[in-house]
């Protein structure tokens, strides 16, 4: 997949071209089964998981509702502890800021794994400052070897298998010494610590996201399972978050009633290994942590959702057991979907974000089974805001016109019984003759949609209506 | 109307749906002879055409409006309603009265229609408490189809009457829970990422080598039968209903006659 050009207006052929990858496939087969059984065990394990679910809703629903306020609130919290907020609408700004705040050329700045900086397209606009960035979560540092994108929201490099990632080092590793193929996991783990720490020690700014901001202290919070956050935010002198507007929680104790949720749903654990708190500047009696303290809050959108029928949405804690979940991702993977979220969360957002016109397919390819909705800590209803997506398209006119003259075919036999089982019963004396002594047809005339992947069962011979009024 | 004497006497609509009525009658038949076997009088108005899915599920509200009204109004006047598919019966219980949610006179109808409207499987296990006579000798693995599964909470209700089936083995295959690619329109707009994921399924099956494939929807059905003569695959593909009627002694979903 060309993945410089890839955009969500090009799912169709990125989901084909993916269906045809057989690393992909095996990758993703290995990861579902992991995060679906792990899930599984960590949400049976805890029996109250069902009413911190309901609480967990309620505390989201009521930010939202209140969402200028807790802002500010969390605003004036950071502003005591000496950091600095900064407000961004689009993604641009949001990049603008982030540049000022460094300022000059040539400087090396520490990542940790931030979505929303994918969606401000921060590394590109850093380099093309001249700028060094240094991605730290392991799972972003190889896909910055391998120039990708992330092809999921906690996971960045799920869709690689260990073989790749063990040719990728050892194409990318020789300028750090490494000459010799390494094929065991521990051992390419502790080789990219090797590079990292080098960085981590010589970089002037840190770039981390949020997984929530606590109102009541200007708390800004991030989990991770490698440490690299804590090192990304500390070791620098300027540390900077970004985070888009939907992150924030009134107190530290919704925070925790989010965590117990999100560890669970995104990777099974109880807890991730770490789970940092960053609140304002270095004071002058701490030991470590950064000089200046700073926080972008972007919203890119996101306040249209507000009040809209979708903003359930916004409730999403990002994390990935609807992508985990949804048979669709588990056969394409994240690139496909063409922007920065995939899976069901994705197919929500992104047209919310970039536009539906922008994003027609990602709202239609999906089968309405229900499992992402199921799975989701947050109870987002995804297949109810999916389809929600579905009106608005067949509002504007975004639909393609065989739907539309298919739907409008459809719609004037079914509002006509008479002439409907009258055709109904035509179509399947025509197919069963067509069938006759096969049972399923290999190729039927304009369903190749259908016969491309299945043959098509011989219907019996005559309709049920049919044969029900003979019986009578 | 809960005493076993009332039931008696109520009347049944049969839902046919209209992938059983256009491909598989015998579907039909056998829900019918269940519900009578169970006591009720039967009724299958002619009215009926579509649940009104592909239009809801395609953003065409206004004709998806359309059909409900139909359905509701060809309905209304039974005591239960009884489809063999979870997937139109969502559609009625769930979907309808979401679609007129702004609507207050027909959004009363919607609930009304909702209230007595069961797929067959929970029918039979928790309106009618029947008890299975069917015998069918041979081992089955059930596909739990999504609608029915995650809208309805259909998945003890058919086990549940199988084991009633004698000479019955039950097989289960790993992700049972997970959609087969059928999706309605989904699988021919989307025949690639439904190829890969009614393969999965099929290949799910071929593990427990089971000599059957039962569920509960014809769409699921026919995607699955559809695949596995695709692939060569050897089982046999029933709708439930088929089998706890002792009426699946014709050739499986998508089998040439013998
Ligand atoms: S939509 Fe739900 S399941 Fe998906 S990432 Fe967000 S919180 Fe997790």
């Amino acid at each position: 997949m060309n993945l410089e050009h890839r955009s969500a207006a090009r799912f169709k052929p990125q989901a084909a071209e993916a269906l045809q990858d057989d690393n992909l496939k095996r990758a993703l087969a290995k990861a579902k089964d992991g995060f679906v059984l792990k899930r599984l065990q960590a949400v049976s394990n805890l029996n109250e998981f069902e009413s911190i679910r309901t609480e967990a809703r309620r505390i989201k629903d009521h930010v939202l509702k209140h969402l200028d306020y807790y802002l500010e609130e969390f605003e004036r919290k950071v502003i005591a502890t000496g950091g600095h907020v900064h407000w961004a609408e689009t993604a641009e700004q949001a990049c603008n800021v982030v540049q000022d705040i460094i300022g000059g050329e040539g400087k090396q700045v520490l990542k940790g794994k931030s979505m929303v900086s994918e969606e401000m397209g921060l590394n590109a606009a850093l380099e093309q400052r001249g700028h060094t960035v240094v991605e730290t979560d392991l799972g972003e540092y190889i896909i910055q070897l391998a120039h990708e994108p992330p092809s999921h929201i906690i996971a960045p490099a799920v869709h690689k298998t260990r073989d790749q990632i063990s040719d990728l080092f050892h194409q990318e590793h020789p300028k750090y010494g490494l000459h010799k193929r390494l094929t065991e996991v521990p051992d390419l783990v502790s080789e990219a610590r090797q590079v990292l720490r080098d960085k981590f020690i010589n970089s002037d700014v840190g770039i981390t996201g949020a997984n929530f901001l606590i109102a009541e202290t200007g708390s800004t919070v991030i989990v991770t399972n490698e440490g690299n956050g804590d090192l990304s935010q500390i070791l620098p002198n300027v540390h900077i978050v970004t985070a888009s507007i939907e992150k924030v929680v009134p107190t530290l104790n919704d925070a925790s009633t989010l965590l117990r949720l999100l560890a669970r749903s995104a990777t099974g654990q109880e807890m991730s290994s770490y789970t940092t708190f960053s609140t304002g500047a270095k004071r002058t009696d701490d030991q470590d942590g950064p000089e200046e303290f700073h926080v972008i809050l972007l919203d890119n959108g996101r306040s249209k959702v507000l009040g809209s029928d979708f903003q359930d949405i916004l409730r999403c804690i990002k994390c990935g057991a609807c992508l985990n979940h949804c048979p669709v991702y588990g056969a394409i993977g994240g690139h496909a979907y063409g922007w920065v979220y995939p899976g069901p969360m994705g197919s929500v957002l992104t047209p919310l974000i970039i536009g539906l016109e922008n994003a027609l397919d990602l709202p239609q390819a999906c089968s309405l089974n229900g499992r992402c909705g199921q799975v989701c800590p947050m109870s987002i209803p995804l297949p109810d805001l999916l389809r929600r997506h579905r009106f608005k398209a067949f509002q504007q006119g975004l639909i393609d016109s065989r739907t539309k003259y298919g739907l409008t075919a459809w719609a004037l036999m079914v509002k006509r019984p008479r002439l409907y089982h009258a055709l109904t019963s035509v179509l399947t004396r025509v197919l069963a003759l067509m069938g006759k002594s096969k049972g399923s047809l290999r190729a039927v005339p304009f369903a190749s949609g259908w016969t491309s992947a299945r043959d098509l069962p011989v219907p019996q011979g005559q309709t049920f209506q049919q044969l029900w009024a003979k019986r009578k | 109307m809960t005493a076993a004497n009332d039931e008696a006497k109520s009347t049944v609509a049969l839902l046919v749906t209209c992938l059983v009525d256009l491909f598989r009658p015998n579907i039909g038949f056998a829900t019918v002879k269940l519900m009578q076997q169970a006591g009720f009088t039967v009724d299958v108005p002619t009215a009926q055409t579509c649940c009104g899915q592909p239009a809801y599920n395609s953003g065409d509200q206004a004709s998806a409006q359309a059909v409900a009204k139909q359905v509701i109004e060809t309905f209304a006047h039974y005591d239960y309603v009884v489809a063999p598919s979870g997937s139109c019966i969502g559609m009625v219980k769930v979907h309808y009265p979401e679609l007129f949610a702004g609507d207050a006179e027909w959004r009363g109808k919607a609930d009304d229609l909702a209230g007595k409207c069961y797929e067959l499987t929970t029918f039979l296990s928790s309106v009618c408490k029947l008890e299975v006579t069917a015998s069918f000798s041979r081992s089955v693995t059930y596909h739990d189809s999504c609608s029915g599964l995650r809208e309805l909470g259909i998945k003890s209700q058919p086990r549940a009457l199988l084991e009633q089936v004698k000479g019955l083995t039950l097989k289960e295959m790993e992700d049972s829970e997970v959609c087969c690619g059928f999706g309605g329109t989904f699988c021919v707009k989307y025949p690639g990422i439904s190829e890969r994921m009614v393969s999965d399924k099929v290949g799910n099956v071929k593990k427990t080598h089971a000599e059957v494939i039962l569920g509960g929807d014809l769409g699921c059905l026919l995607n699955i039968a559809g695949r596995n003569k695709r692939e060569g695959a050897s089982a046999e593909v029933f709708h439930v209903a088929e089998v706890l009627a002792g009426m699946a002694d014709i050739p499986g979903i998508g089998e040439k006659s013998t």
